[in-house]
């Protein structure tokens, strides 16, 4: 037997780059408690539209935690309370009736507000672009298994390959750093022998994309990991930490 | 010297300052310690201590020197994040939580690391840079700590060096890369240990001067 529950949503409006955004105030009920967080904005959208009003815009794609494209601040937890959850499997049952919900956007520098909760988190494509990939000679495709990789290996490496780039590890670290996001991805290829050939240029062109799309520092904080929706550690960090040094200090690379 | 300039000015570069500095000055804080028991071996020990190190003169300039040097790239590449990480985000949230990372010592580190250098100037002119003719070392601590001020003073400041310490212990291994589900949690066992100990260790000593005197 679902219950049905009545909310007060602060939420945050901003109307382009330009304008200096400010909180406004709706009731929204009859929220059945199976819905996703993003269905009950849907919902509150709907009635926004009938009524003549510019409805929220929020970012969301697959609606099934996989994408990374979702995501706002609940109560001052990107993605909301729930540990391991992205906004869109954040189900209303995790509500009680009567709450006050405060819905921000992801905030920092690197990323721009575009429209109410949508921010541009283009910072984030650019530092995979300086270096997040390996580099593949076109030609017949190699032999499977060809290069071998150890179980545990593979395993660590696909935890940190996890990371949807959502972006919540820079919402929720006070510094609005990215370092784990950039660990994540540095960590994923440098442990594997394809990725481990370019592992010096990537550790130190992802840094230096990282520091010039005006993130902050890490402080080791660790308010990322807890953050964020896939788990990863920052164990990654520190992993990137070791990356970059051994590139900074004994590579050719400048 | 382009590479040095670039590994070192980066965000990750200025943590691995902040963390090398910070190792020395966590080296500094046993040595002090260790050297300051002394004091509860009598006056007699404490002062043959401060007597054996000015005796050490180059060795201790050398030491000084480096202390100094280190404590100024570590202030001024902590105020460098301070203020970077400050600008990295403009506008700031209005609802306001923590998942469980931060600590009292991690959401603290650049204002207990002022007070730390506050601390640390006004101790060197209450100890250091004072007249020692016909007095001893001893006789200087011993007067400092008969004004229950000073006492105070000296407790909550060590207290706050025990905060700063919480956080840096084990902030130091993670940024230079040493960070294992084998011994991370034995690093940060140690670490809350060693700020305990940071803590008790130095702040008891102000106690029990202004208690036998």
């Amino acid at each position: 037997m679902t219950q049905n529950i009545n909310l007060t949503l602060k939420v945050w409006r901003q109307n382009g780059q330009q304008d200096k955004g400010r909180f406004e105030t709706y009731e929204v009920s009859d929220i059945s408690t199976d819905m996703s967080f993003l269905e009950m904005l849907d919902v509150l959208n709907e009635t926004l539209t009938l009524e003549g009003k510019e409805p929220i815009a929020f970012d969301s794609d697959c609606r099934e935690g996989i994408c990374g494209q979702c995501g706002s601040v609940v109560n001052g937890r990107p993605h909301g309370q729930e540990k391991k959850t992205t906004l869109c499997q954040l189900h209303m049952r995790h509500f009680k009736n009567g709450d006050t919900i405060a819905i921000e956007p992801f905030r920092a520098r690197a990323f721009k507000v575009l429209k109410d909760l949508m921010v541009d988190r283009g910072a984030l494509d650019k530092v995979i672009q300086s270096g997040g990939f390996i580099s593949v000679n076109a030609g017949g495709a190699p032999d499977a298994n060809a290069i071998p990789v150890s179980g545990e290996i593979a395993e660590r490496a696909m935890d940190a390959a996890q990371c949807i780039g959502c972006g919540a590890c820079v919402a929720a670290c006070p510094n609005a750093s990215a370092m784990l996001f950039v660990s994540a991805n540095v960590s994923h290829l440098a442990l594997l022998p394809q990725g481990k050939l370019e592992a010096a240029k990537r550790a130190l062109a992802m840094v230096r994309t990282m520091d010039a799309c005006g993130f902050g520092n890490c402080s080791n904080e660790r308010e990322c990991e807890a953050e964020c929706p896939k788990g990863i550690s920052i164990i990654n960090i520190a992993r990137l930490n070791r990356e970059f040094f051994k590139a900074g200090f004994f590579s050719h690379n400048e | 010297m382009n590479w040095l300039i670039n590994t070192l000015g980066s965000s990750v570069g200025k943590k691995l300052m902040m963390s090398i500095t910070g190792f020395v000055f966590i080296l500094f804080l046993i040595g002090h310690l260790i050297g300051n028991l002394t004091i509860y071996v009598g006056p007699d020990a404490f002062n043959a201590y401060a007597g054996h190190l000015q005796s050490l003169k180059p060795a201790l300039r050398l030491m000084e020197s480096g202390l100094i040097f280190f404590a100024i790239v570590h202030i001024f590449t902590g105020l460098i994040l301070f203020y970077q990480n400050f600008k990295a985000r403009p506008n700031r949230y209005e609802v306001n939580k923590q998942a469980g990372g931060r600590t009292l010592g991690s959401a603290t580190m650049p204002y207990t690391g002022l007070i730390i250098l506050a601390f640390v100037i006004f101790h060197l002119f209450d100890f250091t840079f004072v007249d020692k003719t016909g007095r001893t070392v001893y006789d200087i601590v011993a007067a400092s700590f008969s004004n229950p001020v000073y006492v105070f003073l000296y407790i909550a400041s060590v207290f706050i060096v025990g905060i700063h310490v919480s956080h840096g212990f084990w902030s130091a291994f993670q940024t230079i890369g040493i960070n294992h589900p084998k011994y991370m949690p034995t690093i940060q066992t140690a670490g809350l240990l060693f700020s305990l100990i940071v803590a008790i260790g130095f702040g008891f000593i102000p106690l029990f001067i202004s208690l036998i005197s």
